[in-house]
């Protein structure tokens, strides 16, 4: 049988297998991401052949792409976000339930990109918080899952404890949501 | 293809001039069409002429914009672009306001579709287009406080703390 995971450390021996609650929980969150696109422009086309069956985003356990933010985990963001856009996107955010991740598609998404002008929002990190930032302009599909793949490390690595925590708390206040 | 019938708009000049004499400031025939510089108090009497003239009448508004000058002048300036089905012919309509008081009367009552490339104008230039049913933003976000597209706009976003003239070299 192929192995699609690597188990996690365990204690293990005839017939038991033993590893922290907080281990499993991250192996399964892991690789078991649903994403909701967010797409606003051309990296949003690069992130349509990710998902595509070229690149095949579902291999990492993404196959189901959630259009509601309420039973999505990883927010991306793709593509440059108007002034006018940023309370839609903000709404977005706040709709999905923890735990929550972000990441940031290409050079408009992560910094405003060319566009250093009047009506574009200059990084969507100024509403909120942000976990992966991907570069490029835009950013081939292999970079795309490059980020994926920065993000499944951090969900795996998570403490349980951590959307509780106050420093958690502060980055979101500091964002003013809740 | 769209060609200028020089018969067609000198007659409308004459008939342009009979009826608003001085108010029609100006006619050239630039590059691509005949272009009318006119008074900024008869926008709305001159576009009517126009609109109910029998031999031509512009029935059509292409476009409507602003424009800022700020030499030798400073003013601001409505850019109106007519279209008569009748014949295939466009004209250009041109009229200037001052910065201070940008007030001029609104095309809506001729044009519906003036409606929103009015607001447009108003969005980007700051221009109080009178008469207007709904004069509010539509492209910029609503507590948006300047005029964008004015020359004493600055080009880059003013929010950003990561960058200053030294990048620039200035």
């Amino acid at each position: 049988m192929a192995s699609y995971v690597d188990e996690p450390d365990s204690f293990s021996g005839k017939g038991f297998f033993a590893t922290s609650f907080e281990k499993a929980i991250g192996l399964a969150r892991k690789n078991s991401i649903w994403p909701l696109p967010f797409a606003t422009s051309c990296c949003g086309i690069e992130f349509m052949a990710t998902m595509g069956a070229h690149y095949d985003l579902a291999r990492f356990g993404s196959e189901r792409m959630s259009f509601s933010p309420r039973q999505s985990d990883l927010l991306m963001v793709m593509g440059t976000i108007a002034k006018k856009m940023g309370p839609v996107l903000r709404r977005v955010y706040i709709q999905m339930a923890e735990p929550r991740w972000v990441l940031s598609v290409g050079a408009c998404a992560s910094s405003g990109g060319i566009f250093d002008t009047y009506s574009v929002l200059q990084g969507i990190d100024r509403i909120i918080p942000v976990d992966v930032y991907v570069p490029g302009c835009p950013p081939r599909p292999e970079q795309i899952i490059d980020g994926i793949l920065k993000i499944q490390e951090l969900i795996g690595k998570e403490q349980l404890r951590r959307r509780n925590s106050r420093e958690y708390k502060e980055l979101l206040e500091s964002y003013n949501i809740e | 293809m769209f060609q200028v019938d020089k018969d067609i708009i000198l007659l409308l000049e004459e008939r342009l001039k009979l009826a608003f004499g001085n108010d029609v400031l100006s006619y050239e025939m630039s590059a691509d069409m005949p272009c009318f510089t006119i008074e900024k108090n008869k926008v709305t009497d001159i576009v009517r002429f126009l609109f109910d003239d029998i031999e031509c009448p512009f029935r059509f508004l292409t476009t409507l914009c602003g424009i800022h000058f700020t030499r030798p002048v400073e003013k601001l300036g409505v850019i109106y672009h007519l279209h008569c089905f009748k014949h295939n012919q466009r004209i250009r309509l041109k009229t200037f306001i001052p910065v201070v008081n940008p007030v001029i009367e609104s095309l809506t009552p001729i044009f519906a579709s003036a409606n929103w490339m009015e607001r447009e104008t108003y969005d980007f230039y700051g221009i109080i287009f009178e008469g207007h049913p709904n004069l509010r933003r539509i492209l910029n976000v609503d507590d948006m406080t300047s005029f964008p597209l004015r020359k004493d706009f600055p080009l880059e976003d003013q929010t950003r703390d990561d960058k200053n003239d030294s990048m620039f070299g200035r």
